[in-house]
């Protein structure tokens, strides 16, 4: 479990740099970071399916962030007053209270893994039975779970069309057009 | 945005399809093996995605143009809720009609081959849609 540790502490680090530095473009790179720390655990938990689509996603979305929104111009720095203070200092109060009321919480946990619960046990056992799927995984996600997966499917669909229709070319403003909520 | 190097060109065009072929065969073996329709569709959109980082935007457009993308997209979502409505035909939503076949091989698992095939082509086109909507209509008076 030495592994675990060592990886959410690099996650830890890789996440705060990527609030805390000042070029964007090393803040999206701080941030993949993140995500393949994050594959890396799912590979030790023995989760091939979500690391695959989580070190493909993390990848893809990678190459949008540099690419699509012009990651390379810095931030313009945001100076902080009084009011910057107070939010730090709430937030690390929340902190401190959440991690210790966490910790008693997390000591009655039961072992990672064990044991199984009734649900799990009966798509272990029955699954390849009742759907012929080799893949649980796959049996899950598109025949016991299937509603969850046509829910993620049109969240996409949606956004999608949210994108095309904002980005699209047909009703963009000409440069020089004025805006007629002006006058 | 007219492209990169000819080293990049040069790998690019060696490795686009086999990532593609192998996205292909993620949706293909998705009840089989780990992956599945969702990271078969993300892998295929990384191939268009490479080719349109190394060749610029004309090479993609022309295989598989936005207008396409967003038909294909949409084909891809009604297979999936097609395949769901069929279920009331013998009772309930996602009801697994088709016959189960033995196990470990690729006509097998009833409708769940069928629905990430439609899943992979909805991701996939979805994906590389979105890609070409921000990279390549973005506005240019910048």
């Amino acid at each position: 479990m030495i592994e675990f540790s060592l990886l959410l502490i690099f996650m830890i680090i890789g996440a705060i740099i990527a609030v805390e530095i000042k070029s964007l473009l090393s803040s999206v790179i701080a941030l993949g970071v993140v995500g393949f720390a994050l594959c890396l655990i799912f590979f030790i938990l023995r989760a091939p399916d979500v690391a695959i689509t989580q070190i493909i996603v993390e990848i893809v979305v990678l190459v949008i962030l540099i690419r699509a929104t012009g990651a390379k111009r810095d931030l313009t720095e945001v100076k902080g007053g009084i009011k910057e203070k107070f939010a730090l200092a709430t937030t690390i109060l929340f902190l401190v209270v959440f991690s210790i009321f966490s910790i008693w919480a997390f000591c009655d946990l039961p072992k990672f893994g064990v044991p199984l619960m009734e649900v799990s046990k009966s798509y272990i056992t029955d699954g390849l039975r009742k759907t012929g799927a080799a893949n649980l995984v796959a049996s899950v996600l598109l025949d016991y779970r299937a509603y969850d997966t046509l829910g993620e499917a049109t969240v996409l669909f949606t956004a999608v069309i949210g994108a095309i229709a904002i980005l699209r070319r047909k009703g963009r403003k000409k440069i020089d057009e004025r805006d007629d909520t002006d006058s | 945005m007219s492209g990169m190097t000819l080293i990049v060109k040069t790998i690019t065009r060696l490795l686009a399809s086999l990532i593609i072929l192998f996205g292909v065969y993620l949706v293909l073996h998705g009840h089989l093996t780990p992956g599945g329709g969702f990271a078969g569709g993300v892998i295929i959109a990384a191939g268009f995605v490479l080719l349109t980082l190394a060749f610029g935007k004309k090479l993609p457009l022309s295989k598989l143009s936005e207008k396409a993308a967003s038909i294909f997209e949409s084909v891809g979502a009604l297979i999936f809720l097609g395949v769901a409505l069929l279920g009331f035909v013998g009772g309930y939503f996602f009801l697994n009609l088709l016959p189960k076949g033995t196990p470990f091989k690729i006509l097998s698992a009833g409708i769940i081959p069928v629905c990430n095939i439609g899943i992979g082509l909805k991701v996939g086109t979805a994906l590389f849609a979105v890609f070409v909507a921000l990279i390549v209509l973005r506005i240019r008076s910048r």
